[in-house]
């Protein structure tokens, strides 16, 4: 690890403010993610903004009948909560199917939103990256792709976000809630939040330098058979090759999400007008602009087998 | 104006208090140095160990008020007053955990290594199950109960590189029975 200084901040405000006024600082929540990147040197901040003792630990009611759960609500906490787990089931689901035990225990909610990608070429440092070194080219597109990106993906990057959260969120409609040093607030859509790779692959996240995420908001709750479903190379403690958030209400029409095919959970809403005409009527808009490589084609047959197995468990 | 980023700071030492194993332990130490370091190098508690230190294998599973982490992957300046418990608090060698006995009586472990952060984790695994929190594999979210597969999905955050995995879910199911 590179030295840095390292500082603890007890308000959301002053975590933003410590941002702008060192801008080769970061903010550490559960560091699951910062301090796995920061051993190998590919996060190499020179300032550490500790910001678990913001406060923001609460998961509450919002006035519009939602939730809004702070940014420092732990992984397990926010699965485990009674309000999640009854009324939006498909977040606790998510949550429960991503890392281990131990890690949701410590992972954040902002955290997880902004984990990077699991490229492989991004880990290794003795290969090109155009996320982790602009401009020195993409080991993955003529190399071992099998895990990434099948769409929305660019000449540039074919990395895949690989949360599995972020996807529930997506489809139930979540906000993200930030704030700026100048206390500027902001309310980003999660369809607005992650970008995709095109020219600027070290960007995923319309956030600001120093702009800092204080809770996600969900909407009131919509109902309906929620399930994810996610496909992975071990039973258990890996990362999803595809996933399928879902939420069908009973005459089936619905909303559906899916992770592990690009650089963003991948939601299209005009393909949700097939649901009630099945899985394949539904894939065949979401992905009809896919573009994958020989090594990961398999994923567009592996996303519609999963969205109708998960139709017709809907269904039961 | 933007200001430039800081050059790479000369390491300085921060203070942190830790209690470990119920005992105070004030800490001098350089910002980079993880939980996981903090205790082996520095307090010589060099029960749990080091398999991956990227939060892969569980080796270095310990307690941080009452919850398991892997100390790995969290720097010892974030646990200013926290509590943490590694495998030197649980039981002595005459006096063992019910969880350690278990793990002997059942051959829960070959060469050892994993062995420590296979019995923080089991040990909360079961207040996980009674404190009602779902996994993966919980049929119905709101309704949480003990059985094998259960163990299975929650232990996976620990590897064992001998493969004892049958017997230290012999061991586990066995504390729970008995309780
Ligand atoms: C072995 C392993 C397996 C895993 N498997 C899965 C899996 O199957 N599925 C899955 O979804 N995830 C998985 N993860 C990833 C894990 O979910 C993330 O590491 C975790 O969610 C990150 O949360 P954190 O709080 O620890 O983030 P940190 O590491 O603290 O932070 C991550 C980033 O977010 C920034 N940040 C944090 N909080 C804020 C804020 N409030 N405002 C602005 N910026 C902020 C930090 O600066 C940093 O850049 C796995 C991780 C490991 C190590
Ligand atoms: S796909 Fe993206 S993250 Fe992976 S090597 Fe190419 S540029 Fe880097
Ligand atoms: S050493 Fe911490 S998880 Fe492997
Ligand atoms: S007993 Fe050897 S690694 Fe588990």
């Amino acid at each position: 690890m590179k030295p840095f200084t390292y500082e603890r901040v007890s308000t959301a405000a002053a975590a933003a403010a410590a941002a702008a006024a060192n801008p080769g600082a970061k903010f550490i929540a559960g560091g699951t993610n910062l301090l796995d990147l920061m051993k190998l040197e590919i996060e190499a901040p020179t300032h550490l903004i500790d910001v678990n003792a913001t406060g923001l630990d609460k998961i509450e009611p919002t006035a519009e009948g939602g939730l809004r759960i702070g940014a420092m609500v732990r992984n397990t906490d926010l699965a485990a909560d009674v309000r999640v787990r009854r009324d939006y089931p498909v977040l606790s689901r998510a949550l429960l199917a991503g890392a281990s035990g131990q890690l949701r225990n410590k992972a954040t909610t902002s955290g997880n939103l902004l984990q990077r990608t699991r490229c492989p070429y991004f880990y290794d440092t003795n290969m090109p990256c155009n996320k982790r070194a602009p401009g020195s080219g993409c080991g993955a597109m003529d190399g071992i792709s099998r895990q990434l990106a099948v769409i929305g993906g660019s000449d540039a990057c074919i990395a895949t976000h690989p949360g599995d959260m972020p996807v529930a969120m997506r489809v139930l409609d979540a906000v993200v809630e930030t704030v700026d040093a100048a206390g500027k607030t902001r309310s980003i859509p999660m369809a607005d939040f992650h970008t995709l790779p095109g020219d600027t692959p070290e960007v995923e996240t319309v956030l600001k330098q120093g702009e800092f995420i204080t809770a996600v908001t969900l909407p009131a709750p919509v109902g309906g058979r929620q399930i994810y479903h996610k496909v992975r190379d071990r039973a258990s403690y890996a990362f999803a090759l595809v996933s399928v958030a879902a939420i069908v209400q009973p005459d089936g029409t619905g909303r559906v999400a899916f992770g592990g095919l690009a650089h963003k959970p991948w939601r299209v809403e005009e393909a949700e007008t097939e649901m009630p005409n099945g899985a394949r009527a539904v894939t065949a808009r979401a992905l009809a602009d896919a573009d994958p490589t020989g090594d990961n084609a398999y994923k567009l047959s592996l996303a519609e087998r999963t969205l109708a197995l998960v139709l017709a468990e809907a269904k039961e | 104006m933007t200001a430039a980023p800081r050059p790479h700071p000369v390491p300085t030492g921060t203070s942190v208090r830790l209690t470990v194993n119920g005992q105070p332990a004030d800490l001098v130490l350089d910002p980079r140095v993880t939980l996981l370091d903090a205790l082996r190098e520095h307090l010589q508690l060099t029960g749990s160990k080091k398999g991956c230190d990227h939060g892969q294998c569980g080796a270095c599973t310990v307690m941080v008020n009452g919850r398991r982490i892997n100390s790995c992957l969290s720097l010892a300046v974030m646990h200013d007053g926290d509590e943490v418990t590694t495998i030197e608090g649980i039981g002595t060698p005459d006096a063992l955990d019910p969880m350690q006995e278990a793990f002997v009586s059942h051959d829960g472990f070959q060469c050892g290594y994993c062995t420590p952060g296979q019995i923080c984790s089991a040990k909360a695994v079961l207040e996980e199950i009674r404190q009602g929190i779902p996994s993966h594999v919980t049929r119905d979210l709101e309704h949480v109960s003990f059985s094998d597969d259960e163990l299975r999905e929650r232990m996976s955050g620990n590897s064992c590189r001998c493969g004892a995995y049958a017997n230290i879910l012999a061991a586990i199911r066995e504390v729970e029975e008995r309780a």
